[in-house]
């Protein structure tokens, strides 16, 4: 018989391989199906030298973002003898690190706001979904009464209240991008809620807490990652309509949006210092969106 | 059954509030199961058989109380569970799980199918460790049939008859002591069926769990079950014995449904003379006066209409809710 060998060394094969499966978790496995994604991985590499030139590098320039150069206060262009690696504008302060500067203002108001619209948004979404009756009607109603608060009208009198503080605009970007969150969460959260999966972890013992955290925030995730790689874009604009409204950052004070509304203005006689923070500006949006697709595709394992 | 009941339901109901149309719209109670009652002895299995939206689904969820129930009484060991707070309630479902119809839909798509397995586990025993949760987990897989290895997979990568498996799985891992079945084996091909099958009643042996076996196959309920209990329109047509009621069903719908199965013999099968049903089920809406059976009884006389027929016994463990079953 020459099958019987065959056979024989399989089963000890696979009873030798056995006791070596470990247990993998989601967030492991998301993580190595993340990096095998070459547009994500590639987004998430520029994404922190942005970021990194952008906290570390105004210190190791040798101008500062609102240092004026007064022997050349035309717009200068790359002069790599006096330091304007990237050149001057019309004011004669340093494009690359008022870029570098205007970019850790647009980086952390992007990603701070998200994530206080994120954790506010998907926590009530949750809850509203889950829960559903008159916790729902009560946390949706609250949020249709906010949807219809101005934007400027909101921040103007939060500037009146409290100063102007940085901190506000992180407050009040949040505050408003939250609702979209809150209701594309519940609505998904909805959907899930009718699963028999869900009714199986009920009849487990789960708590409510424990079926939201364990069931349904893991399976909204791919919907919110989507919308979260939405938000921060917007979020980076919003923040430079406020600045240009003169409710956000103050000149000399700069960021990527005031950067580019200033280069937009002297487009015809000085393009570079519009495209400059322009491209910083798509790079960095660019990358959000594809590794935000990459994370909605690492988390979904159907798709490994 | 001469053991203490494990489970004794007493006129169980459950309705749900349909909003009727309308000027003035009024509820309407939908009487999914209208007065079912029935003991569960340790260790035994109750087949629970009837039409599409009979109640048999209802009826499990309101036992495990899923479901709310809106009268009556569930008692676990004599303990009424309608009336525990959460707390209680749930150190008591420790002791009774459920598997679903469809496999795929029970099962957390974003899960692996040892934290599916494990999950359970983590309610009731945090106190576990990860490694013990592992060997326990890899042992269960083992006695449904799984093969260990596969702890990693995710629910997609796995066949109906594995994905039930894993359901399977997770309701016996804390060694409960009665599973509710619910149609477990309706959404697998036939091939599958009869290994879920011999699968519950091999861990039935093992572990002597009580079973509520819901289905609308007869044939499966005839293989598995100890007891059987027809509905229809929410209420107990009949109540009896597996060999009793398949010799000799007393109730006109139980004969009805036995004739609707086809015998694996062309012979016998063209001889045989069926009572088919005709019609639908009547809305539970507006469920008939009296016998809710009636509208579509070939035995129907005026008495159906005006009296609801009490349970009788037809014989030892045979009990039957119809005016005529003598006929």
């Amino acid at each position: 018989m020459t099958l019987t060998p065959i056979l024989a060394q399989t089963d000890a094969l696979e009873a030798a391989l056995a006791p070596t499966v470990a247990g993998r978790s989601l967030w492991q496995d998301a993580w190595r199906r993340l990096r095998a994604n070459r547009a994500a991985v590639a987004s998430l590499i520029i994404l922190c030298v942005i970021a990194f030139a952008s906290f570390i590098g105004p210190y190791l320039l040798p101008w500062t973002y609102d240092q004026i150069d007064w022997d050349h206060i035309e717009a200068l262009p790359p002069d790599f003898a006096l330091g304007h690696y990237l050149g001057t504008d019309s004011l004669g302060r340093d494009l690359l690190a008022r870029t570098l500067y205007g970019g850790r203002v647009s980086l952390s108001v992007g990603i701070l706001a998200t994530f206080v619209a994120l954790a506010i948004g998907v926590s009530v979404g949750a809850i509203a979904g889950f829960i559903g009756g008159k916790t729902d009607q009560l946390l949706m109603r609250f949020v249709d009464l906010l949807y219809a608060v101005p934007l400027t009208f909101f921040v103007i009198i939060l500037m009146v209240v409290f100063g102007r503080n940085f901190v506000l605009i992180f407050l009040a970007i949040g505050a408003v991008e939250w609702l979209t969150m809150a209701r594309i969460v519940r609505g998904q959260t909805l959907t899930l809620r009718r699963k028999e999966f869900i009714e199986a972890a009920r009849a487990s013992g789960g708590s409510t807490t424990a079926i939201i955290l364990r069931h349904i925030l893991p399976n909204v995730l791919g919907v919110v990652i989507v919308y979260v790689t939405l938000t921060i874009p917007q979020v980076i604009l919003l923040e430079s309509f406020l600045s240009f409204l003169g409710l956000g950052v103050q000149d000399p004070r700069t960021s990527w949006g005031m950067l580019i509304n200033d280069g937009a203005a002297e487009l015809e006689i000085n393009p570079r210092t519009l495209i400059v923070p322009a491209i910083f500006m798509t790079a960095t949006l660019f990358c959000f969106n594809f590794l935000g697709d990459g994370l909605r595709d690492a988390l979904d394992p159907k798709d490994r | 059954m001469s053991a203490l009941p494990l489970l004794q339901v007493r006129d169980l109901k459950v309705h749900f509030p349909v909003r009727g149309g309308g000027l003035f719209p009024t509820t309407i109670p939908l009487k999914a199961v209208d007065g079912v009652s029935f003991d569960l002895a340790p260790g035994e299995t109750l087949g629970i058989v009837g039409e599409s939206g009979c109640g048999k689904s209802t009826l499990g969820r309101a036992v495990l109380q899923l479901l709310p129930a809106t009268a009556g009484a569930v008692a676990w060991f004599g303990e009424d569970l309608t009336k525990l707070d959460k707390h209680a309630l749930k150190a008591r479902r420790r002791d009774m799980q459920i598997v679903f119809q469809d496999p795929l839909a029970s099962l957390d798509p974003r899960m692996t199918a040892g934290d599916i397995i494990a999950e359970p586990l983590r309610n009731y025993h945090p106190e576990f460790s990860s490694a013990d949760r592992k060997a326990r987990v890899a042992k269960m897989m083992e006695q449904v049939g799984l093969h260990p290895a596969m702890i990693n997979r995710y629910p997609h990568e796995f066949s109906g008859g594995q994905c039930q498996r894993i359901g399977i799985a997770r309701a016996m891992i804390l060694g409960p002591k009665l599973v509710v079945c619910d149609e477990p084996v309706s959404a697998l091909d036939v091939s599958i069926r009869a290994q879920v099958v011999n699968l519950l009643m091999d861990l039935q042996r093992a572990t002597g769990v009580a079973m509520l076996f819901i289905s609308h196959d007869l044939a499966v309920v005839r293989h598995i079950s100890h007891r059987v209990m027809v509905l229809y329109l929410g209420r107990v047509m009949e109540l009896a014995d597996r060999d009793s009621l398949y010799r000799a069903p007393r109730h006109p719908y139980t004969q009805s449904l036995m004739s609707a199965v086809p015998i694996p013999d062309p012979a016998k099968e063209r001889a045989r003379t069926r009572a088919l049903l005709t019609g639908d089920l009547p809305s539970p809406l507006y469920p008939p006066s009296g016998c809710v059976f009636r509208t579509r009884c070939p035995k129907a006389t005026e008495i159906c209409s005006d009296v609801v027929p009490p349970r009788e016994s037809a014989g030892p463990q045979h009990e039957v809710a119809c005016h005529h079953w003598r006929d």
